[in-house]
């Protein structure tokens, strides 16, 4: 039996973590099969001035927004840049943070200094600040928005890794394994990861659910990917002139955004429950 | 008799903020071969940092070799390529049992994972001794006989159903069940022998005593020696065949156990003994403080707190002197008779 499966089993029996689970699973499905669930796929691109902002009916379940498109089709469709931003801002910030917070972690010196200082400049600005600043100064769009969010959110994996590696350099296994000899990418790869590996998967679950929120405020400030994309943030920025009587153009991407972020932070909170090594159990004590 | 291990005149120090301590002051024990050799002080007085200087794994940085030497087998394991004592003498001819062992295993791998990647670079089948490149293969047969001898190993230790326990993690075990674990470990490599760093400590009175029991019982089996420290005479008296006393980074009497604990000589020692908790229910401690190692009291660093200290006490460190065979005090004014007198 895979790890994997023993996780999914374990996080299916905490009720919390089981809605995170379900609500990131209805948002992967939504992703996926946008073209498929969507009663209007063609109305993300496509204008019907004719049918603008109408109220939410049996052919349009979620109503239509000022250029006459399908609240319900865009949304399914936004689900997939959300993912997508996710996906890479958080890909990019563990590929550059933990980098950083093993070999900080690991020597000694004034380049472990330097880069944790580094790290705390970045810290020290509001993330949705300096993110703005970035994707400001690079202008609108979508890669602009992923790179604004990676460079802001890697020195909170940096932290995590470093604090843990640290933590880690007093263990008598981790100084028994640099006394036989073993070098340090050894001890890294092979002892310093495997132990530190659930804190990152946390971390980076509740990140997804951050920088999916921040990606949203850039959009709703306009400085996410161009109109006619659509990405939730913008969206509900179009509705406000709309608002309140066309209430349903801000409800629904407005609802998909805090169930998201909702869903990422249950998964991560579960998730740092299962993983804990103390509460593992080997396979052959539980088969038995 | 031959000695296996014998420290002359170690001395390290430690750099801190507040200045050089000097944790140990010209040390030397002798460990004979088959011998188990008790290392006994209070906390602080560099029992550990000993341990550690002879393991070689002094933490880098902080801690200097000013002087002295550590011979193993005829050579000084200060001077050997580092290398060579790696591959050779650390791990293998030499092994440890760390004091704690709840932090000794990794929590994310099963027990045979750990242990067999021991096996792997220390096992006495192994052609050479440190972790190389991860990916490189266990030899198939090696691994079967390495296998068979954790078994035999485990089973030596009293942990029942070897094969089991060996998939389990180790937060599935006892402290007790740990710590047979660490013993099993350390005698894997066949080791000449064991640096054991309080190695009960950490346990109950009840186990504590099993655990000794069962170590002693082991390694006078395979003949193999053990350097022992710890601050609890009453397990000294279990374990050892001879007894070193160290205060504050100085060795003061080397004797049999037999004699140490029945003709104590020096006034520390008498004094160390006198504190334990006798049937009469009295607790008398030691007046004054241990001192601080960074501008230590000159001479005998015991004489600020001696009742017998002199003049010389306090200009010069007392030479070693043979009161018996095996009986070393370093002391102007060796007290003799039996404790009490």
């Amino acid at each position: 039996m895979s790890a994997a499966w023993f996780v999914l089993r374990r996080l299916a029996r905490d009720r919390s973590a089981l809605l995170g689970l379900i609500l990131i699973g209805a948002l992967v499905l939504a992703a996926l099969l946008a073209p498929v669930l969507a009663t209007h796929p063609d109305d993300v691109f496509e204008l019907h001035p004719a049918e603008r902002l109408q109220a939410p009916s049996r052919d349009h379940w979620l109503g239509t927004d000022r250029m006459g498109a399908d609240v319900y089709s865009r949304l399914l469709f936004g689900a997939r840049i959300t993912i997508l931003i996710g996906v890479i801002a958080v890909g990019a910030s563990l590929l550059v943070g933990v980098p950083v917070g093993l070999v900080a972690g690991h020597f000694h010196g004034w380049f472990s200094d330097l880069l944790m200082r580094v790290s705390d400049i970045f810290l020290a600005v509001p993330q949705v600040v300096l993110a703005i600043a970035i994707a400001q100064t690079l202008g609108p769009s979508l890669p602009n928005v992923i790179l604004a969010l990676s460079a802001t959110y890697w020195p909170w994996f940096a932290r995590v890794v470093y604090a843990e590696t640290r933590v880690l350099q007093k263990e008598i296994f981790v100084e028994s394994t640099v006394a036989l000899g073993a070098s340090p990418w050894r001890l890294t790869a092979l002892h310093v990861l495997p132990n530190i590996a659930s804190s990152i998967i946390v971390r980076a679950s509740i990140g997804m659910g951050f920088t999916i929120l921040t990606a949203a405020a850039l959009g709703f400030l306009g400085l996410g990917p161009p109109p006619p994309t659509p990405e939730w943030g913008r969206t509900i920025a179009e509705s406000r002139e709309f608002l309140p009587d066309a209430w349903w153009y801000a409800t629904a991407p407005g609802l998909a955004i805090f169930l998201t972020v909702m869903g990422f932070n249950l998964l991560g909170d579960g998730l740092r429950d299962v993983l804990d090594p103390r509460l593992r159990r080997s396979h052959t004590a539980r088969d038995d | 008799m031959t000695e296996l291990l014998s420290v002359r005149g170690l001395r390290v120090d430690f750099v801190t903020d507040g200045g050089v301590a000097q944790v140990l002051d010209g040390i030397n024990v002798d460990v004979a071969a088959g011998e188990v050799v008790g290392l006994v002080g209070e906390s602080g007085c560099g029992k550990t940092t000993l341990a550690r200087a002879i393991l070689g794994v002094l933490p880098a940085g902080a801690a200097r070799v000013r002087g002295g030497e550590v011979r193993f087998k005829g050579d000084d394991l200060l001077r050997q390529d580092p290398a060579v004592v790696n591959a050779r003498v650390r791990g293998r001819a030499i092994t440890f049992i760390p004091q704690d062992p709840s932090t000794s295993f990794s929590p994310v791998f099963p027990v045979k994972t750990q242990i067999m990647d021991l096996m792997k670079w220390k096992s006495p089948r192994a052609a050479d001794g440190g972790p190389g490149w991860p990916l490189r293969r266990y030899p198939r047969e090696r691994y079967r006989a390495d296998r068979e001898a954790v078994l035999e190993t485990l089973r030596a230790v009293q942990i029942p159903e070897p094969a089991r326990a060996l998939r389990r993690l180790p937060h599935e075990f006892s402290g007790g069940q740990r710590q047979r674990l660490m013993i099993a470990m350390a005698l894997l490599p066949q080791p000449a022998l064991i640096i054991a760093d309080e190695p009960t400590t950490s346990l109950d009175v009840t186990i504590q005593a099993q655990i000794l029991r069962l170590l002693r019982e082991l390694v006078k089996a395979r003949g193999v020696s053990v350097l022992f420290t710890t601050h609890d005479l009453g397990t000294a008296h279990e374990i050892c065949d001879r007894v070193v006393v160290m205060y504050a980074g100085q060795e003061m009497e080397a004797a049999p156990a037999e004699a140490f604990f029945a003709r104590p000589a020096h006034p520390y020692t008498r004094r160390l003994l006198a504190s334990v908790l006798g049937p009469g229910g009295e607790l008398r401690d030691i007046p004054g403080d241990v001192p601080s190692l960074v501008g230590p009291p000159p001479g005998c660093r015991f004489h600020p707190r001696c009742d017998e200290a002199t003049a010389e006490c306090r200009r010069d460190r007392p030479a070693r002197r043979t009161l018996a065979p095996g009986h070393d005090v370093r002391c102007y004014h060796p007290v003799e008779g039996p404790i009490g007198s």
